[in-house]
Parts: C-alpha cells; structure tokens; sequence
C-alpha cells in the first residue's frame, strides 16, 4: 500500500553530520538523515544506536552538538524544543503525556487554549478537533468529549497523534507507536501514520517491528552505534537486510564501512 | 448549578465504531443521557450522588428523631450559618485537591486572618472595608508563602502545611493574646449572619438567580446546537432548570419564614452570609470550568509531566491554586468570626479543617487530584453541616461527636478511593 515517494521533492527535514555527546560518551557520530513530506521514514536500530538521541536532537531536547539542521531548504538553529515547534515539528513521545481527567478536545488543545475574551471557546476547539479527526479518518473513538481515561491504548495513541496534527505541524515524530498495542489497535495507528503522510505530513517513526516498517514505511533509516548505517527508499531493501544493518550496521554493499570502528 | 465542567463521557471501552462518534449523538436522546450517567456510575464516577443521598438520608434521619426542631425554619437557617464557614474553606480547598495537594494549614490560616480582621477593627479602629481587606491581602500573602514552599522548593504539601498548621496556631495566638477574646462589635462584619435581607428583595435576588441560571444554561445550549456541537437534550436541559428552581424557591420561602420563638419579634429574611457564598460559587465554578486558567488546574491535577510539556508553567498554576484557597480561607474565617460575634486564639483550629476537607470529599472532589468542581464544597458543606447540627439537637455526648464525623470522612475517602480502582480497572 505504501508507494515510494521520496525520491522526488526534496526535504523538507535534512540533518547533515550531526554529532552529540553527553560528557565522554558520543552518542551521535556524524548522522544525515533526511525525512521527505507525504512519505513515512522508519526510524530503526538496536537499543543504545541513538534513536531516541536523535529525535530528540531534532526535538530540541537535546540541541545537536554540530552538524547541520535544515529545514525546508534553510539552514536553522534548534536550540529548545520551542524551536523546534515554532518550526512545525511535533513529536508523540511514548508516554504520550495526556491527562486522563481531561477530555479529547481538551487534551488536544491543552497549552494551546482558544478564547473568546476570557472564556475558552470551547465550540470552536471543539468543532477543530472533530475536523482533524475526520481529516486523519479516525472511526474509532465514540465521542471528542469522552474523558482520555476511559480510552484504550490505541485510541491514546491516535489522541495523541491527532493532537501533534492540529498545530499545522510539518514533519510528526512518533516514539514507538505501535509498541504495547494489540494487533487490531496496532492496525489502526498504522492506518493513521498512512493517512499523516497522505496528508502532506512528514512522518519520522521509531519502530523495533520490522512488519510495521515495511507495512507503512516508504524509506527507513538504520542506525547502528550512532552512525546511520543507511537511509533509503523500502523498494531497495528486504527484511533480511534490514535486520542486518539494524545488528552489524552493513548488509551487503549498503552500511557502514567496517573502517569506521577500526582503532575505535 | 453551574455549567458542566468536564462535559459527558462514557466509560464503554472497546473498539470498533465504523461511523465515528456515534456517543455523540447518543447523547442528543434522553436514554442515551441516561445511560451515560449510569455507565459513569458504573464506571467510579460518582459525581453529585453520594452527596446528594447523604443530605436526603440525613435530613429524614433527623427529621424522624427530632421532628420537631429539626426542619423548623429557625433550625434551617441556623444550620446553613453553620455551613457557610465550612463551605467557604472547602471552596478554595478543592482546588488544592485538585491539584493532588492537601492544605493542612487551611482552617487556621482562616484563625490568622480573622485574628487580623479582629484587631484591625478592635486596636486600630479602620473601617470594615479596610479590615475585609487586610484579612483577605493576609490570606493571599501566606498562600503565596506556602505556594512558593511547596512549588518552587518543592517541599511535599503534607510537609509543608502541617508545619504551618502549628507556626500559625502560634501567630493567631501572638496576635489575639494569651487567653483573650477579641469580640467583633462592627455592626456590617456581624451583618453576615446575624442579619436578614428583607423579604421582598430575598425574593427578587431568588427570582434574579433562577432566571440568570436559566437563561444562561438555554443560551449555551441553543449556541451548541446551532453549531452542531455536542448538547444534551433539551428535556434534561429544563429537568436541571427545573431542579435548581425548586431548590432555590424552597429555601428562599423557608429563609423567608418568621422563624422567631416568640411572637414578639419579627425574624425572617436570608442571612447575607448565603448570597456571598453563592456569588463565590458561582465565580469560582466560572474560573474552574470556563477559563484557561482553570483548564490548566485540571490538567496539573490529572498529569503534571503532560501539563508541563504542553508548556504550562506548573509552578505558576501551583502557588496562584495556594494563594487562591488562602484567600477563601480568609472569607471563611471572616464568616466564623461574624457567626460567633468574636476571634479567639483558637478560631479556625479544631475540627475546622477536618471539616472542610471532609465537606470537599464528601461532595465529589477527589484526593487524589484531578477531579472535582466547585460546588462539591456546597454540597458535601451541606452534609458536614447536617450531621454536626443534627448531632447537636440529639444531644449526643462530645466525644460521639468527634467519631461520628470523623468516621464520616472516612467513609467519604474510602469511597473517593475505591471509585478511583474502579475507574482505574475499567480502562482497558
């Protein structure tokens, strides 16, 4: 179901050389990754490869230490996760970060309230919620105004995910979205990170389940001890070399040159 | 009473709805309302209901043991005097609640503030006015003390409250005096509550009050609905209309009753004390459920982390909760002192706080955060009053006293608790 796209255009998330260390200990050397609108990038690589490093480097969390960051054919400095927001990158962190007492609509909208003078206007955040919902075709959640407690994990996680969309954002980043989910819920958020990227989003997504990748991914991205091992288009890979460049960084004539570790 | 806060949910998990929000308009039936609330039930959110059983069981409790001063307009009114302190402490303590945190210092930071009130009026001689104000800036300037302990240095609230609890025994005794009392003889202090609007404006302010409610609550609804939003049913709109139309004209008409023991004198008429409590109400329901502000209580309360993220400044939201609930200390404790005509150095210590908190509980907030509404405190306020009044005309021994209301708290926390496993076990 996923169609290639990401050879043509170009990106609109580019990191060049990218490196980051906490105290002695690099976690990045040198990464380029590019993610592409309207296409799904998987994200993969073992514990310890920097995944979580990276997002959040581009996050803001934890600013790049040098390299270079661009975005949408401009060099930019991402020094706190408010830049990375005023930008339009939205990330859905694994824990999510909902309130359960709240509802959907208020979850959505948490932080980022709309008034009418003093009072919330609830109609309007209202009906917004509803129109990306709709947008991203989610059938799955009986009312906006059910409280967030009383949802299921995978309708959490498209909450969640609806809410990175409402804010005009550009690039979405999803932290393993699929894991802890059942199948037919892991089904459902699969089918939302299609619909993110068929609506002009682009998609960067953690994953350790090689079916997901190549379920909705159109490029996937290996790391492999803080180095990008690979990044290219689903069509030139199979399972096979994908679980190679996720464990010794090579498949092949794709990877990491072994001369990178040597003397390391 | 007030608008719907956290609006309707339904705690059906499971998956699985080809068209999409199909609850929504389940809602738009009276069944479906129906059925909602019993699923919400079902689902540990009692809401209004253990509230509203316990003042019906109470009240024909006491009214069968002592049918005859029990439900006498004199006794009605006496017992809503009581109840004003109480509700006014636990008003501002239900946004401490929310939050997850406790005030332990709350019913003498209430002693403080009317021991200022006191002097104010007794040793410097100001105006009313300037003494309401100084109790009130009093209350507001330890909130922000405690808020500041607890939020930015990050004292756990427990902690923090309790040491207030004892330094401020000591503050209200320092200001009052070794054994002193110090009598409130300002004549608009003591109107609160032991003076009556006449009769015919108790009327008007009554007729004013239903016909601001009702006009408000049907606007809201014809705006939803006209923009296709969620809504409840028009019949469960006017049956809540109704509702608090027959609330509000039967006690206005008992408030409104000679009350006096002897024909002699002519006693009827509402003490100020209640309208002040229900445009506090009212205020505090509005800033609670229609405002960011009050939005981003909500959201402290359920998750901090998600609240933070979301790029609310949480320590921001915290003190400004403690200098809130201090400041309807200081209301409370100006009440008290108006009901009891003086301030003593124990005013607001005792089972004052014990009370409130219980009246909070008992109304539908919960301790652990994140649930709750304003008007819990009016109506668990109610129960705390009923019981401690009802107790009273019984005659029951002191220590009775204390085990029964302190039981009734407990029961109120054990209740708070298991809806909140059942909510917990209800989530797939």
């Amino acid at each position: 179901m996923s169609v290639p796209k990401s050879e043509d255009g170009s990106p609109i998330l580019e990191l060049r050389g990218v490196t980051k260390s906490f105290g002695a200990n690099q976690v990045l050397h040198g990464v380029d990754l590019k993610v592409y609108p309207g296409s799904v990038t998987a994200l993969v690589g073992d514990n310890g490869a920097g995944k979580s490093t990276l997002i959040k480097s581009i996050a803001g969390i934890h600013p790049i230490d040098s390299g270079e960051f661009w975005f949408d054919g401009e060099r930019v400095q991402v020094t706190g996760p408010r830049d990375a927001a005023h930008l339009g990158i939205e990330v859905v962190y694994q824990d999510l970060a909902l309130a359960d007492n709240l509802d959907v609509v208020q979850n959505m909208f948490l932080g980022r309230e709309r008034t009418k003078g003093a009072v919330l206007d609830e109609a309007s955040m209202e009906q917004a919620a509803k129109d990306t919902l709709t947008t991203l075709s989610v059938r799955t959640l009986k009312s906006v105004r059910q409280l967030v407690a009383s949802l299921s994990g995978g309708q959490r996680q498209t909450v969640a995910i609806a809410k990175a969309v409402l804010w005009e954002s550009k690039v979405v980043i999803l932290d393993e979205p699929t894991a802890a989910l059942g199948v037919a819920q892991t089904r459902q958020v699969l089918d939302l990170v299609r619909r993110l990227a068929d609506t002009g989003h682009a998609v960067l997504f953690i994953t350790h389940n090689m079916v997901d990748v190549f379920e909705v991914a159109d490029r996937v991205a290996a790391l492999y001890l803080g180095r990008m091992a690979a990044d290219v288009p689903i069509s030139q890979v199979d399972r096979t070399q994908v679980i190679e460049l996720i464990t010794s960084g090579r498949s092949g004539d794709l990877g990491l040159d072994q001369s990178v570790f040597e003397g390391a | 009473m007030a608008s719907n806060t956290v609006p309707t949910s339904d705690l059906e998990p499971g998956e699985s709805a080809p068209s999409g929000f199909e609850g929504d308009r389940r809602a738009d039936t009276v069944g479906g309302v129906v059925r909602g609330y019993v699923d919400r039930i079902r689902g540990g959110d009692l809401g209004a209901l253990p509230a509203v059983l316990g003042i019906v069981v109470l009240t024909a409790l006491f009214f069968a043991l002592r049918p005859e001063t029990f439900l006498t307009p004199l006794n009605i009114t006496n017992l809503l005097i009581q109840a004003a302190p109480i509700t006014l402490l636990a008003m501002g303590l239900v946004w401490v609640l929310l939050l997850g945190d406790i005030d332990l210092s709350a019913g003498v930071v209430s002693g403080v503030c009317a021991a200022v009130l006191a002097q104010l009026l007794a040793e410097v001689g100001v105006p009313w006015y300037i003494a309401v104000l100084g109790a009130l800036v009093t209350g507001a300037v330890i909130g922000l003390f405690t808020g500041t302990l607890v939020a930015m240095i990050g004292i756990p609230s427990f902690v923090v409250t309790l040491a207030l609890f004892l330094a401020f025994q000591g503050v209200t005794l320092r200001i009052i005096g070794q054994g002193g009392t110090v009598p409130i003889r300002d004549d608009v202090i003591r109107a609160l509550t032991n003076s009556y609007i006449p009769v015919g404006i108790g009327w008007l302010l009554a007729a004013a009050v239903v016909l601001l409610y009702a006009a408000l609550t049907l606007n809201r609804w014809r705006g939803q609905r006209s923009k296709g939003l969620i809504t409840q049913p028009l019949g469960i709109v006017l049956l809540r209309i109704a509702m608090i139309t027959v609330v509000v004209v039967v006690l206005t008409a008992i408030l409104n009753a000679d009350r006096a023991l002897s024909a002699a004198i002519d006693l009827k008429g509402i003490p100020y004390a209640i309208p002040v409590v229900v445009l506090l109400l009212l205020a505090l329901t509005f800033l609670l459920g229609r405002t960011t502000f009050g939005r981003h209580v909500y959201a402290v309360g359920g998750n901090k982390e998600a609240a933070r993220r979301a790029g609310i400044n949480v320590v921001r939201i915290r003190i400004m909760v403690f200098v809130l609930s201090s400041s309807m200390a200081a209301v409370s404790g100006l009440v008290a002192a108006a009901r009891l005509s003086s301030v003593t150095p124990g005013s607001g210590g005792g089972n004052t706080l014990l009370y409130a908190v219980g009246a909070a509980v008992i109304g539908g907030t919960s301790l652990f955060g994140g649930r709750g509404r304003v008007r819990d405190a009016v109506l668990g306020g109610l129960v705390i009053a009923i019981i401690d009044n009802g107790l009273g005309l019984l005659g029951v021994s002191a220590y009775l006293n204390y085990i029964i209301t302190g039981g009734v708290l407990l029961l109120a926390a054990s209740v708070d608790a298991l809806a909140r496993r059942r909510a917990a076990a209800g989530r797939s």
